[in-house]
């Protein structure tokens, strides 16, 4: 049974490794998408990966930046510390859901 | 007697009011039905027109009417702000204490931007190099710098997600462009696009189509900027990284949130004050008997004024369906329709919903087809119709000729799905949108 468990790169993604059906995620995909990212979840990644997955599948949108620091516990800095670079995108790869995009 | 009450009468509150009216005439005569619209603001803003204003094409007046003389007679219009709406006992409450009791209540109080959420922006330097366009005394004054501004570094900027009009600050960067081609200066001016996402373009189709116009009327783009604050008195932009982009000029689009009221109503909204709505019923999930239509709702559909007429038509037949005691229909597609200026006399149309990106092909307008993600003069002329469309078709409620509800695929080159067909229908964007209990 263990070895059907699918891993990241055999899921549907786009071309920057995002997945593209949320359902298809668990917790050892996010530590594999993580792992290729240089971050090893602490449980502080945890609460920003969670908040960010739970409202995207409540609302069907991912919140920004602004929001993540507001809402889910962590401040801006310290989002910035968790997730180099580009935290809101980050934590949306690494909690399975789509990169955020405009409408063109 | 069943009561219909509709808060805020800007696009989409006219567009219902006059629907309904329209389709309840009888029984609002015969005393079985009322229907009333509060909104605090008499003056109605034709908004897409905050474009093209800070060039000179429009005078303030002119993209000003009077609520009163949009809205139907039939309906009875209260002048107050919302204080906050009790679910629970089916009434809002307005500013002044008053309650006002629903059957059935319609949310229409659509989106404004919130300067004073991004640190510094209405410090120093606001309204004499910091900008925004998306009111009427921002775009006004902005006007006046341009005016003025004779050379230097113009930057224009988006914030954050979500924007009414998505396209409406890269058609400003394309204006300014054709702008200061047109004064003879635009060898001295710079203009950058800065945007939290991470091109201008960020679907597949559009990128490929329309990369080319950024190089073509020299732009340059900064992606994922997200704007932390902003210093005017020494012209620049920070990223909450630090990262900075000095200007001369600041153009931005600061953050929008929904109605001040909808965070004081228990389960109404979202932290932005974004009504929590399902996307297909345009029911709030507060309670089935509120509906949510335009800006005003958390669904990922794009904040247009065409959304919410295609919403309109489509909520007018659930709310006959849900006052008969029928189920309501999850009718709504996210379809969006819209004309994107690029300047120099020439633009786009797209035309997409949930599911479907925008694509090429031509789109099969009543008066004739038009070219879809492809530049045109005709198009152009489409996005100037566009404001007569809007007082006499798009407010009146009426059909748009050959523009239907949902989105049709007829004339579109739409690419055979990637996948193998499977059984399920279930592409990505579609999925977020149950509200999961996870
Ligand atoms: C620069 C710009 C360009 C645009 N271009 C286009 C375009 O080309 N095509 C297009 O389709 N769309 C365009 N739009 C978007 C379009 O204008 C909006 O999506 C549309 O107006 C939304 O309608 P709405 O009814 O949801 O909100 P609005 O029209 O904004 O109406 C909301 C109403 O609610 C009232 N209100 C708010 N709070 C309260 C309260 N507490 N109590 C009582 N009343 C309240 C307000 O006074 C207002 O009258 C553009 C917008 C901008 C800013």
């Amino acid at each position: 049974m263990s070895t059907t468990v699918p891993t990241y790169h055999q899921l549907d993604l786009d071309a920057e490794g995002f997945l593209q059906k949320p359902e298809q995620w668990n917790e050892d995909i996010a530590r594999e998408i993580a792992a290729e990212n240089g971050i090893a979840l602490t449980d502080a990644h945890w609460k920003v990966v969670r908040f960010m997955r739970d409202r995207f599948l409540s609302t069907g949108n991912a919140p920004t930046i602004r929001t993540l620091g507001k809402e889910s516990g962590v401040s801006v800095k310290e989002l910035y510390l968790l997730f180099p670079k580009a935290p809101a995108k980050l934590a949306a790869k690494i909690g399975g859901i789509p990169k955020p995009h405009g409408c063109i | 007697m069943q009561r219909i009450v509709i808060l805020g009468a800007g696009t989409a509150g006219t567009i219902m009011a006059n629907r309904l009216v329209h389709a309840y005439r009888d029984r609002i005569a015969g005393g079985l039905l009322s229907i009333t619209v509060v909104d605090h603001d008499p003056r109605h803003l034709y908004q897409p027109g905050l474009l093209l204003l800070p060039f000179g094409h429009y005078q303030p007046e002119q993209l000003v009417k009077p609520k009163q003389r949009l809205l139907p007679k039939h309906v009875r219009s209260i002048e107050a702000r919302v204080d906050r709406v009790d679910a629970d006992a089916s009434a809002v409450v307005l500013e002044n204490g008053s309650a006002l009791p629903y059957d059935l209540l319609i949310i229409a109080t659509g989106s404004q931007i919130a300067p004073d959420e991004t640190d510094g922006m209405t410090g120093p330097g606001w309204r004499e190099k910091v900008f925004d366009f998306y009111s009427l005394e921002g775009a006004t004054a902005l006007r006046d710098a341009l005016a003025g501004f004779q050379g230097g570094k113009l930057v224009v900027n988006v914030v954050e997600m979500p924007i009414k009009c998505p396209v409406a600050p890269l058609e400003f960067a394309f204006l300014a462009d054709d702008y200061f081609t047109r004064r003879g200066i635009r060898d001295r001016v710079e203009i950058t696009y800065v945007t939290p996402l991470d091109g201008a373009f960020t679907k597949a189709t559009c990128s490929r189509e329309l990369a080319y116009l950024l190089d073509e009327k020299r732009i340059k783009l900064v992606t994922e900027f997200s704007t932390g604050r902003v210093d005017g008195a020494n012209g620049k932009l920070y990223a909450w990284d630090e990262t900075e982009v000095p200007f001369d000029l600041l153009v931005t689009i600061p953050v929008h949130k929904g109605a001040d009221y909808v965070g004081r109503s228990p389960g109404l909204g979202d932290e932005m004050n974004w009504v929590l709505t399902d996307p297909h019923t345009l029911q709030a999930k507060r309670a089935a008997n509120i509906f949510v239509i335009g800006d005003a709702t958390n669904i990922p559909a794009s904040k247009a004024g065409s959304v919410a007429h295609f919403e309109a038509e489509l909520m007018a037949e659930n709310i006959e369906r849900f006052l008969a005691g029928r189920a309501v229909e999850p009718s709504f597609d996210g379809h969006a329709n819209c004309f994107i200026e690029t300047g120099h006399r020439k633009a786009l149309l797209i035309d997409f919903n949930y599911d479907v990106e925008p694509v090429r092909g031509r789109f099969p307008f009543a008066w004739g087809p038009v070219p879809l993600l492809k530049e045109s003069r005709l198009n152009h002329l489409g996005k100037l119709f566009f404001r007569w469309i809007y007082w006499h078709l798009l407010l009146p409620g009426r059909p748009i000729p050959g523009v239907p509800a949902r989105m049709s695929r007829t004339g579109k080159r739409i690419p055979a799905p990637p996948a193998p067909a499977s059984a399920a229908p279930a592409p990505a964007a579609s999925e977020p949108r149950t509200p999961a209990g996870v």
